[in-house]
């Protein structure tokens, strides 16, 4: 397999705090690698840091290309899609002009037929089609996030803490569908996840982020199974 | 009866404009979080552009559209050369910005065009009242021309995908980074729009008021008023407000206060909005930013 | 004197000692700089120069009095010089209509601003900053109307305006009208700057500036954040009114047209000049609002205008601090260079 996405010796912070003291990261064409690590380690920067809503020194690749130190909407454009903490809805619009951002950047006329293909997914939000973001349930928000996301057809999908504030059946649909998108649409996928079983569970690769640093690496099933890991940083 | 009717009309006539104005306003307030004290300086600055234009011998609509563009043209090059820089400064640095330019632009007027008070073609027969002296030539033409703007402008950012984007630039910046929108040119754009339609609403003011530098000064407090009253994060309410505070406008200054008094009316409505209810007929409730 | 109450002081005593000599020296530095002030002018100067200098003292009082509440406390106001207007007015219609004499209209003046500071600050004020700076503006352009309303011609003398007899100085002075007149204002204003350096280095103070930098940090202290800043602004409109009173003595003259939009936005330019929540910077700032109008009148009318919007512009581009931030500029600058 290639590597879809590269970090190399990553630094960020937010002015004079620095956060990330050189990462180095994998995701696979069409794999998932998962984050994991205690609140405060770093992840949700590391997320920012790849889409350039923070400033970085290091290499961040794509697919062969350096995104680093690009523009957020030209890092979008070049098929990252990132569903943020607080998951960045816009609670003010409908649902459909939800649906019609995500898509904002294609220019193909395959967009209707994605747009189906949501519903296939994630059937309630058809139900939801005219109704402010910021009047749906939390779970219906994640969702419509995901989809939004999808709707970009991105190359590598980044997802911070999906399962976050949402009921444990929920989180279990949200998972499942999930698997399918991966199948589907061999889209790579970096997730941040404070369920490490969980997250471990669904990727194929892992990194462990200790205070801006990485400190264990490799096979996702590999990490689960070793209990020392498991019993020193993942606390299960 | 008849005067009533005729203030009443004369009120949605003025309140066209100031709801054109109020619009302007909003539609840079709600991107930005900051109100242009400039937005009526630079309508006059428009208008005198169109003057000129006219005077050169170019027809009055022509005229009016190249007006148009040029004043797009002027607000777009404003926010990328002067607002960009500041977006991470201060309200007092934006503000002082804004009176920088309300400066600069009242002063240069002097400057190229003299003080001196001069007339303005109006494009709509003028000479016989129409329905039984209701209302003028003028009068319905420039009420049909606002609400056409608004109208034109409810359509597109409604309905365009270009106008989603930008309202989606406005109440997120960041997600709709995440989408592939180029935020900082839709502020631009904003700014571009909003000095486009203060343009039209100098444009359409000024047979009425005949056009100084100090021509929007008033307007624009009453376009403030309207803003408010409104809401000031509601563009829909914004326009409603400027249609509303024209009307009251035109009758207070009739029955109430005389038109000696009729800036001061404009800041009566601000003070009673802010008293009464901050956020205005149909803004989102306004938390206290302390 | 808050040096030598501050318990952190009493534990640092070897400390303190110099620190009060520095206190002694800074206040020598001040008299002396008072008297030159004071007299050089007084035995030079013309008494046109003369009248200018009691003006940009004035005007350097009234864009204290928005630094106060601006600067200090971050409540923008466009509409100062309706408070001008009004302590102007309140000058004039007590000497011409009630034969109070000149010096006990002051305090009236800056009683009655400070009443009305108190009244409009209250409704935007506790909403978001702009609110204000909305309502002042709007204030700032209704006041000549107001001014020329007929209701109140008989007092305000409507657009004619009213006019006023300049105080005699008294005999045991020694000096001439002008000379006294510069004398007088140049003495309320030093004791005005010398309340507020004191007002913003007490608790006061520091609650006005803890609500500008960090309001929730301060609301969650306790800090009545409403309370302070409807006091902190009516403050502000009281010295700017007595600035008013004093000029209207001045000028000889009140009118409508004197107090436009105009005069406000000149104070606003003059505190981003001088230096936002800087104490001297009003000094600078008075004398720029006088002095940079003539030096660009003699280019063209409407220059004075260009050249302050593009001063202001300037200004916060690359000056935020104004020119009272100068010399700490120019430090940081010749520190880096010698650091590196």
């Amino acid at each position: 397999m290639t590597a879809l996405l590269e970090l190399r010796d990553l630094h960020a912070g937010y002015g004079q705090t620095r956060v990330l003291h050189g990462i180095d990261l994998t995701v696979d064409a069409g794999g998932v690698t998962a984050l994991l690590g205690a609140n405060g380690a770093g992840k949700t920067t590391t997320l920012r840091a790849v889409c350039g809503m923070v400033r970085t020194t290091g290499e961040v690749t794509l697919a062969g290309e350096r995104i680093d130190n690009r523009a957020t909407e030209d890092i979008a454009r070049r098929g990252v899609a990132h569903v943020p903490d607080g998951r960045g809805t816009f609670m003010e619009l409908t649902v459909e002009e939800n649906f019609k951002l995500g898509a904002y950047v294609r220019k193909d006329r395959e967009v209707t037929s994605d747009f189906e293909q949501m519903f296939g997914y994630f059937p309630r939000l058809r139900q939801r089609w005219k109704q402010q973001a910021g009047t749906l349930s939390g779970g219906e928000q994640q969702m419509l996030a995901i989809a939004r996301a999808l709707l970009l057809r991105p190359r590598l999908l980044l997802l911070d803490e999906p399962s976050f504030g949402l009921a444990p059946l929920i989180v279990q649909d949200i998972f499942g569908i999930l698997r399918q998108v991966r199948e589907a649409q061999g889209v790579g996928i970096l997730i941040v996840e404070q369920n490490a079983n969980l997250a471990l569970d669904f990727a194929d690769r892992a990194y462990l982020l200790e205070t801006g640093r990485i400190v264990v690496s490799g096979p996702a099933q590999e990490i689960r199974e070793d209990e020392q890991i498991r019993r020193s940083y993942l606390g299960y | 009866m008849q005067g009533l009717a005729h203030q009443l009309v004369a009120g949605i006539a003025t309140g066209g404009i100031y709801a054109s104005v109020a619009l302007a306003l909003v539609m840079i307030y709600q991107s930005t979080h900051h109100l242009n004290f400039a937005q009526g300086e630079m309508a006059t600055f428009s208008t005198y552009i169109a003057l000129t234009l006219i005077n050169v011998g170019l027809p009055y609509w022509i005229a009016f559209v190249l007006t148009i563009l040029i004043s797009f043209a002027m607000g777009v090059f404003i926010e990328r050369v002067m607002l960009k820089p500041m977006h991470n400064a201060s309200v007092l640095a934006n503000v002082g910005v804004f009176i920088g330019l309300l400066l600069v632009f009242r002063n240069a007027m002097g400057w190229i065009f003299d003080y001196t008070i001069k007339a303005f073609p109006s494009p709509f027969e003028s000479d016989h009242p129409l329905l039984g002296g209701l209302i003028s030539g003028h009068e319905l033409g420039s009420t049909a021309v606002t609400l056409g703007v608004l109208g034109i402008v409810y359509v597109f950012f409604r309905f365009t995908k270009l106008g989603l984007a930008m309202r989606a630039a406005a109440f997120n910046a960041s997600s709709s980074r995440l989408v592939g929108i180029r935020v900082g040119w839709m502020l631009a754009l904003g700014w571009g729009l909003a000095a486009a339609i203060g343009a039209i609403a100098g444009m359409m003011i000024a047979p009425v008021v005949f056009l100084e530098p100090n021509m929007m000064l008033g307007i624009l407090l009453y376009a403030f008023a309207g803003a408010l009253l409104g809401g000031i994060d509601n563009p829909g309410g914004a326009v409603i407000g400027g249609f509303a505070v024209g009307i009251i406008e035109n009758l207070g200054g009739a029955y109430l206060v005389g038109t000696e008094l009729k800036l001061t009316l404009a800041l009566g409505i601000i003070i009673c909005v802010l008293l009464v209810k901050p956020s205005g007929l149909f803004g989102r409730v306004v938390q206290s930013r302390v | 004197m808050s040096t030598s109450q501050n318990p952190l002081a009493a534990t640092l005593a070897p400390v303190a000692t110099p620190a009060r000599d520095g206190v002694m020296l800074r206040i020598l530095i001040v008299l002396g700089g008072f008297v030159a002030i004071a007299a050089v002018p007084i035995a030079f100067a013309s008494s046109y120069q003369l009248f200018q200098l009691t003006l940009a003292a004035t005007y350097a009082i009234a864009i204290l009095g928005l630094n106060i509440v601006t600067g200090f406390n971050g409540q923008i106001s466009l509409g100062h010089g309706a408070f001008y207007a009004v302590g102007a007015y309140t000058t004039a219609i007590l000497m011409t209509h009630f034969d109070v004499p000149y010096w006990a209209t002051l305090p009236i003046a800056a009683a009655i601003c400070g009443v009305i500071g108190f009244g409009i600050g209250f409704p935007a004020l506790r909403l978001g900053g702009l609110y204000l700076a909305l309502t002042t503006f709007a204030v700032a352009v209704a006041v000549p109307q107001i001014l020329k309303y007929k209701g109140v011609e008989d007092w305000t003398g409507g657009v004619q305006g009213t006019f006023l007899v300049k105080p005699d100085a008294p005999e045991f002075t020694g000096l001439d009208n002008d000379q006294y007149l510069y004398l007088f204002v140049l003495v309320i204003a030093a004791l005005l700057f010398l309340m507020a350096a004191n007002l913003l280095h007490s608790r006061i103070g520091r609650a006005m500036r803890s609500i500008r930098d960090n309001p929730i940090a301060a609301e969650a202290m306790g800090m009545d954040i409403a309370r302070i800043k409807t006091r902190t602004f009516a403050l502000s409109a009281a010295i700017t009114g007595l600035a008013g009173a004093l000029s209207a003595i001045a000028v000889e003259f009140v009118a409508p047209d004197s107090f436009s939009v105009e005069l406000s936005i000149n104070l606003f330019v003059g505190m981003v000049v001088g230096g936002v929540g800087s104490i001297v910077g009003p000094i600078f700032g008075g004398l720029f609002v006088v002095f940079v109008p003539n030096l660009a009148e003699s280019i063209a009318r409407a220059a004075p205008g260009v050249i302050y919007g593009v001063i202001l512009i300037l200004f916060l581009y690359l000056l935020p601090q104004g020119f009272a931030g100068f010399p700490r500029r120019i430090g940081a600058l010749l520190r880096q260079r010698s650091q590196g």
